[in-house]
């Protein structure tokens, strides 16, 4: 697959990847592998989605750039804009609150100097809320690139945010390797 | 001992290796079906177990198996839902982390029976994790036989993949769960036409959700009586409860439907009792969709009699005074709680969500969130609260999908069995429950 527009390509282990995720859907509905190349898109983009990248993505699954900006737009775990290295996602929906989700987002807004929405100046952190996790028997539960850390209190947050802020942490790995 | 379906071996240290799962019985009903049972003898077992669909709706199963378009030269498809977004539900990916050959097992016998070639299992995309450890047992399964060409020499191939989500409450509505796999924005379909006749690629599909699957191959190997004689009269089988909030136990348990609610909230078998040896406030019995109930009608019915964890015991009384086993989300409420905030949540969830294709959902959603804000900051009127009522009545069963139901119905009931909270916080003009 070459690409004549743009100056993106993907790594020849990531390229091979999206061949064989292509490779699942019958012939002409190629499509269908859009939401999983973005997913890819991001990880390889420092998390985010610039119009470049998601231009790429359309040459790669021979589809209109436009069909790729309403997909990317709908759903919220794709970010149009730039996020900090590590993205912090903070549920807040009803058994989260009910277990005091909102003293922890505010924990790390105090301790990141931010609110929900913003990245740190130094760029190393963003904050954001999202809707149920799935994990509600275990709440509060924020999630972190792929992984999920649950029945969180302020003494787990400080633990966590101490270990990421000396590891440096990026959270935009590629999810499926 | 009580039958456990869904969550026998669960504990079983490695049970999410095929080797383990195997050793336990795991892939019989496979051998089973695919030796000695026709595609249509399935379906007519499903069908007689009573199964009904674990993803809220509580359709029969095999009745939805059977709409699929058997003349239709096209291919078949059969989609697991594995969306899980209701909030308050967190039963599947119990399951997928801990025991996906059982999902896997049942997927091939729906394929099977539904004359699938290609199968998907739709995963929300927060749950990646639990994607890359169902990819994994995918390959064993491959790698031991059970999936690809010809499998176990009957001449019947199936491919099964993996498909993630992107973050979408409405892509666990299944026809937002197809246009979804098909690349697109998760707008639900005008049905009819259901998927059973036009779904993915406008191929007949049928569309099931974790749990269900994973009870086929209990079914097949001990037939559809044994399923039957489990639960009550139209509530067959076991079910899983995933129990969260002001509870001792929070977490997910296998019940046989019939399980007395009492029982469910105060027994150490389950959730223990409340926290802190708090009352009972409220329940939210089956996800965030249904009506919230206050401790008295949850725990008995208006009549007096007691209220079971059933599809028609938690339906009893209608909209009045009952409620719904929908996905099986538990959410238990205190007395500290405060029924505006956590309606609050729901309503920021709900206009969240809204795919914004049916105006009533799209608008309405935003104006209950905004109402429901100032009434919670103390800064609503009591005329509000009727305006809420009535929003709430206007979206009902004038939208395209049912998002608009499942946002209305939190708000009504919770009018319906809570107003004097939202009066006390417009005559306090602040939360009652802040200190
Ligand atoms: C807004 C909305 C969200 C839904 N979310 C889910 C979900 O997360 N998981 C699920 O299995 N079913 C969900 N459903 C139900 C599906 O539309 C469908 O009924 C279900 O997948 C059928 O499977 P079942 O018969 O095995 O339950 C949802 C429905 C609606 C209207
Ligand atoms: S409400 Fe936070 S995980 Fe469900």
């Amino acid at each position: 697959m070459q690409n004549e527009h743009t100056t993106i390509e993907f790594p020849p282990e990531t390229l091979a990847l999206v061949n064989r995720i292509i490779k699942r859907y019958p012939e002409g509905r190629q499509k269908s592998a859009l939401l999983p190349l973005l997913h890819i898109a991001q990880s390889e983009n420092k998390g985010w989605l610039s119009t470049e990248m998601m231009d790429y993505v359309a040459i790669l699954l021979d589809i209109q750039p436009i069909e790729v900006y309403e997909v990317a737009s709908f759903y919220s775990m794709f970010n149009l804009e730039p996020v900090g290295n590590c993205l912090i996602e903070v549920c807040q929906t009803g058994p989260c609150w009910l277990c005091g989700a909102e003293e922890i987002l505010a924990h790390f807004e105090k301790r990141l100097g931010i609110k929900s929405g913003e990245t740190t100046a130094d760029g190393r952190f963003s904050l954001k809320t999202v809707e149920c996790l799935a994990a509600c028997g275990n709440a509060p539960v924020i999630q972190v690139g792929t992984d999920y850390h649950e029945n969180l209190n302020i003494q787990k947050v400080d633990e966590l945010l101490d270990t990421w802020q000396a590891e440096n942490k990026n959270s935009h790995s590629n999810p499926y390797l | 001992m009580a039958t456990k379906i869904l969550l026998e071996n669960i504990e079983a240290p490695g049970l999410a290796t095929f080797d383990c799962y195997r050793k336990l019985g795991g892939y019989a009903s496979v051998e089973k079906a695919l030796k000695s049972l026709s595609p249509d003898s399935i379906t007519q077992e499903v069908l007689k177990s009573g199964l009904r669909g674990r993803g809220g709706a509580g359709f029969p199963t095999g009745m939805k198996w059977n709409f699929i378009d058997k003349k239709s030269d096209k291919p078949h498809y059969f989609i697991c839902n594995f969306d899980e977004s209701e909030p308050g539900t967190f039963k599947d990916r119990h399951i997928g982390q801990l025991n996906p050959h059982q999902l896997i097992e049942g997927m091939i016998l729906g394929s099977y029976a539904l004359g699938a070639r290609s199968a998907y299992i739709y995963i929300r995309g927060e749950l990646f994790y639990v994607l890359n450890i169902i990819e994994k047992a995918i390959d064993e399964a491959y790698q031991k036989g059970f999936l690809g060409e010809n499998i176990m020499g009957s001449g019947y191939s199936l491919d099964l993949y993996c498909q993630p989500g992107g973050g979408a409450y409405i892509c666990g509505e299944e026809t937002a769960l197809i246009e979804s796999l098909e690349g697109k924005r998760g707008n639900p379909r005008i049905k009819p036409p259901f998927p059973a006749l036009v779904g993915l690629y406008n191929c007949p599909t049928v569309v099931n959700n974790v749990e269900t699957i994973a009870n086929l191959p209990w079914i097949i190997n001990h037939g559809a009586d044994a399923y039957a004689a489990l639960g009550t009269l139209k509530s067959k089988g076991t079910k899983l409860i995933s129990a969260c909030g002001h509870i001792n136990k929070p977490g997910i348990y296998e019940i046989e439907l019939g399980l007395p609610v009492e029982e469910f909230i105060y027994s150490d078998e389950y959730c223990g009792g409340i926290r802190n040896g708090n009352q009972l406030k409220a329940v939210v019995a089956g996800g965030s969709s249904v009506p919230i109930l206050p401790a008295e009608l949850i725990l008995k019915t208006a009549k007096g009699e007691p209220r079971l964890l059933s599809y028609e015991s938690l339906e009893e009384g209608g909209f009045q005074t009952g409620t719904m086993l929908g996905s099986g989300g538990f959410i238990v409420m205190d007395h500290t709680a405060c029924i505006v905030k956590n309606l609050l949540t729901f309503a920021r969830f709900y206009h969240h969500e809204s795919c914004g294709q049916c105006s009533p959902c799209r608008e309405g959603t935003g104006w209950m969130e905004k109402i429901l804000r100032r009434i919670e900051a103390g800064k609503g009127s009591m005329k509000e609260i009727d305006l809420l009522a009535d929003i709430a009545k206007h979206i009902d069963g004038t939208t395209i999908c049912p998002l608009g139901d499942a946002a209305a119905w939190p708000v009504s009931s919770a009018i319906r069995h809570f107003r004097s909270e939202f009066e006390e916080h417009i005559i306090q003009q602040k939360c009652p429950f802040t200190k």
